[in-house]
């Protein structure tokens, strides 16, 4: 970053400027053909599913593919976002925009209250105790019959392709930028090796709590989106297999690569979406590509590493190669 | 004062005394040595030392101020640095990272601004690449700051260790087995290098070492620990010709 001095305002390079321009691009065309009909309701809702998986799935990999977390409860802090923003909306007559920040900071705060406790564990441990979290969870919104309990929920249907793409966006700079940052590093140097990080002066039961904590944050915005969009929520839409639908996109995608999540949540929604017509055999087609992927890419496709436009910045020292 | 005060250490892992009884003093600026025989308890005592073991007894001071029982981290944000004896580097990091990452605890900016990109957020980030890469540049990995860790050699992987734990800004270093697989020629350039980084960075030093040309060569005082006692403390030539050295080392005589 060397180069950053003299510059007022770094954020404002090529890169940065290209990729806006794509994202309005991908926006602006979604959003004509929209409007002019051309997709009709089930390929937009393919496309804001995509959005809100891209969410759920770069939130999961900042606990797992980059703090190094096998945290499997990601369907329960979506619930909890979900639910709660619900609540707002249709309970209190709040603000949708209200309800979503609500049902986030619902969730963050239910991550730091799981994650103290269960972040001492380790691998498959945590595994074991955030799934079971994940289900207490949803068995406490099944017999909470304030909130609709095992009928479900009616929510009025808010949310748009707007909302829905501009939100993920936002979602994907702020853990790109957290992950880029020293905070993030030190999330990352768990990963790699616990003690040397803690020999290092690392808290590391600090940054687990609070990439778990952001983590959950955008898993509650992703079950907001996804509540007040759907009409309707019931409890069994967040059991474990959500949790592991969403595990699946980030390994697919490579655990510790941002773009890698955002191309595996794209890849499994397209695919559950055009399979949809052969409901019996959607499950196994999905899970025969998961394992060649798995054979030629044991890794991800992606890996660790970014797809990223650092092409457009000749490479400067020690500048981040981030996505935005 | 001294730097280091331990008193009456000791360490039982369920009936096994790894460390019993020991006392040790450093002062600041001393280069001290910690050796003995395989499993005489060095690394346990540096374990000790850096919180990763809680001691069974005895107590730790630091700057006059009792540590035993703290965390790793906060052992290191008081000014305790160390290397691991089987290396434990960021390795799927850059190595440029791996300094970085030692950096953390002085970082000038909070998570908020690295999240919103404030303007002291790339203030920052320069100030620790800057930093990270001067000291790549002391231990001649500057040229090699974007390849990852666990690609290096030997030798260089060792040298990252010590970079990394001086990111850290330390009043006290501690080196396990720093020169461990280096060739004689490698181990002589690493002894000019730890005697030049004690002056350069103001260190206290404590290093454990099997290679006795190093420890003779560069330690001003040397413990020597035989199952986790002290049986020996002294300047070199006296440990040299200390015949409870020589035993542990070599055996009792016959007859």
């Amino acid at each position: 970053m060397s180069n950053m001095g003299k510059n007022k305002l770094p954020i404002v390079n090529r890169k940065n400027i290209i990729v806006l321009f794509l994202l309005l691009v991908v926006y602006g065309v979604v959003q004509i053909l929209q409007s002019n009909g051309i997709l009709d309701r089930f390929y937009t809702m393919t496309l804001i599913l995509a959005c809100i998986y891209i969410i759920l799935a770069v939130s999961q990999n900042l606990i797992t593919g980059f703090t190094g977390q096998l945290a499997i409860g990601h369907a329960g802090f979506m619930a909890i976002g979900a639910y709660m923003s619900a609540f707002i909306v249709v309970k209190m007559n709040g603000p949708v925009v209200g309800g979503l920040i609500f049902g986030a900071l619902v969730a963050a705060f239910a991550g730091v209250l799981i994650g103290i406790p269960t972040l001492r564990l380790r691998g498959d441990y945590l595994a074991i105790a955030t799934l079971g979290l994940g289900e207490i969870v949803r068995i406490i919104f099944l017999n909470w019959d304030y909130l609709g309990g095992a009928t479900g929920f009616q929510v009025p249907k808010s949310m748009n392709w707007t909302w829905a793409f501009w939100l993920m966006v936002l979602s994907v700079v702020v853990i790109n930028n957290f992950i880029n940052s020293s905070h993030g590093r030190a999330c990352i140097s768990i990963r790699e090796n616990e003690i040397a990080a803690e020999a290092m002066g690392i808290n590391t039961t600090k940054y687990k709590v609070i990439a778990f904590a952001l983590g959950a944050m955008f898993a509650g915005l992703a079950g907001g989106i996804y509540a007040n969009y759907m009409f309707f929520i019931q409890p069994g839409t967040f059991s474990f297999l959500k949790s592991f639908e969403i595990l699946v996109m980030v390994v697919l995608g490579g655990l510790g690569s941002i773009t890698g999540s955002i191309l595996g949540a794209v890849i499994m929604t397209v695919a559950s979406a055009l399979l949809a017509d052969i409901p019996e055999l959607r499950m196994v087609i999905i899970a025969v590509l998961l394992i060649i992927i798995m054979i030629f890419r044991p890794n991800g496709i992606l890996g660790t590493k970014e797809f990223n436009l650092s092409f457009l910045n000749p490479k400067k020292k020690g500048e981040e190669n981030g996505i935005t | 004062m001294a730097l280091l005060k331990v008193e009456n250490l000791s360490k039982s892992f369920s009936g096994l005394k790894a460390v019993s009884n020991l006392d040790l003093e450093i002062m600041e600026g001393e280069l001290v040595g910690l050796i003995g025989p395989n499993g005489a308890g060095k690394t346990t005592v540096f374990n000790l030392l850096t919180g990763v073991y809680v001691p069974t007894e005895g107590t730790i001071s630091f700057k006059g101020k009792r540590i035993d029982g703290s965390p790793l981290y906060k052992v290191s944000h008081l000014g305790i640095a160390r290397t691991f004896q089987n290396i434990r580097l960021f390795g799927d990091l850059p190595v440029i990272d791996n300094v970085k990452i030692a950096y953390h605890q002085h970082v000038s900016y909070n998570t908020l601004s690295g999240i919103l990109r404030l303007p002291n957020y790339y203030r920052g980030e320069a100030e620790i690449y800057q930093k990270a890469y001067d000291l790549l540049k002391i231990f001649d990995l500057h040229e090699k700051e974007d390849e990852l860790a666990k690609n290096l050699p030997y030798g260089q992987q060792r040298r990252l260790e010590i970079a990394r734990a001086l990111a850290t800004k330390p009043s006290l270093l501690l080196l396990d087995e720093p020169a461990a697989g280096m060739n004689p020629q490698e181990t002589q350039n690493l002894m000019e290098l730890i005697r030049w980084i004690r002056e350069e960075f103001a260190l206290t030093i404590l290093l454990i070492e099997h290679d006795m040309s190093l420890v003779m060569g560069v330690c001003e005082r040397i413990y020597v620990l035989d199952y986790g006692m002290v049986i020996a403390h002294g300047n070199p030539d006296e440990i040299k010709s200390n015949p409870r050295v020589i035993e542990a080392y070599l055996g009792e005589e016959a007859g």
